[in-house]
């Protein structure tokens, strides 16, 4: 889990994980996009990236169905697919 | 001749002077990482059942978000643990060998990229930061006061194009402000790039998320880099940063990545 930063402390040294779960999106981001990619002997056909969107998408749709039911509304974010103006 | 029943999984790449693989440690497949070590390099890697790591179950696996969940948080393990006591070169998640020769034929055609990998994240960190902003905070007060000589249509019209407006104003202040963070963050960082924004459904959070953020710092700057994310977030009071870390370097291991300001 990435550290929340409402107290406004300054000076505040770098925070190790010390034992929190890690924000899977997080995650993601590094483990399926970065890394060093070379070409293993059980290559995946669909290409990363497709599957990190594959994937991606139903975890959206299994969160959403928790979210519609949950929040009435929420934020929508214009940025959320990179079109940042 | 048996058939082969397991696969080698690649977890990262270490100095071969790294003697064995952390104890105790286990990963994908619940298998005990081991190390396959060459003459300069050596990789961490673990024997998984070809019965879940073949290209067919591999990929049904990848479409169950629960396993994909647990996959990615042993291949994560496995790497930070190294990275306690290494240097290390993280391998993309699902690279896959049949067997051991294979894998030390990779580590000596790609010697000269892991080598310099490992040079260029020596003594280095990767740290994350995302930034958020309260679009509400960033809209201009609506400083038009309902007039009355406006026909209930006019008004309406009025209303609805000040909002349009707002709404562009707003996310260009929104997208002024990550380049200023970015900048701001990137100029004590030796490399630094923007991951996509991450979707509110899946982050869970409100608002917009304008910089998704990775930063790689020297570990003696590690303290003023965390200082500077303190700083920008309290010079701009409508944006709330996050800082995680410290991360294996993931999104530096390659050099076109690198260079500072990138927009990934």
């Amino acid at each position: 889990m990435s550290t929340a930063r409402d107290e406004h402390l300054p000076g505040q040294s770098p925070i190790a994980w010390q034992g929190q779960q890690i924000a899977l999106v997080d995650l993601l981001d590094r483990v399926l996009a970065g890394g060093v990619v070379i070409s293993g002997e059980i290559t995946l056909c669909i290409a990363d990236i497709d599957l990190v969107r594959i994937s991606l998408r139903a975890l959206v749709a299994s969160v959403r169905a928790g979210w519609d039911t949950n929040t009435a509304g929420g934020t929508a974010n214009p940025m959320a697919k990179g079109n940042i103006p | 001749m048996r058939a082969k029943t397991s696969a080698i999984w690649l977890y990262a790449v270490v100095p071969a002077a790294q003697r064995g693989a952390p104890a105790g440690l286990t990963g994908v497949a619940g298998e005990p990482v081991r190390l396959i070590t060459g003459e300069r390099l050596s990789v961490l890697v673990g024997d998984v059942p070809l019965s879940d790591f073949d290209h067919d179950p591999l990929r049904d696996h990848l479409e169950d978000l629960r396993w994909l969940e647990e996959a990615a948080r042993a291949h994560h393990r496995v790497i930070d643990a190294a990275a306690r006591s290494s240097d290390v070169v993280p391998l993309r998640f699902a690279t896959l060998y049949h067997d051991e020769a294979a894998v030390r034929a990779v580590l000596s055609e790609r010697l000269e990229d892991f080598t310099s990998a490992l040079q260029r994240i020596a003594g280095r960190t990767e740290w994350g930061v995302k930034a958020y902003v309260d679009p509400d905070m960033l809209a201009a007060p609506a400083d038009e006061p309902e007039s009355d000589q406006n026909t209930p249509g006019t008004a309406y019209l009025r209303r609805r194009r000040a909002q349009r407006q707002g709404q562009r104003d707003a996310r260009q202040r929104a997208a002024q402000r990550a380049e200023e963070i970015h900048t701001a963050l990137a100029d004590l960082a030796v490399g630094a790039l923007q991951h996509p924004p991450q979707d509110a459904r899946l982050a869970a959070y409100r608002g917009w998320m304008i910089l998704n953020g990775s930063y790689l710092v020297d570990d003696e700057r590690a303290q003023e880099f965390a200082a500077a994310v303190d700083s920008c977030d309290q010079r701009f009071p409508e944006v709330r940063l996050e800082l995680s870390g410290p991360w294996p370097a993931y999104s530096f291991t390659t050099e076109d990545r690198e260079r500072q300001g990138e927009q990934s």
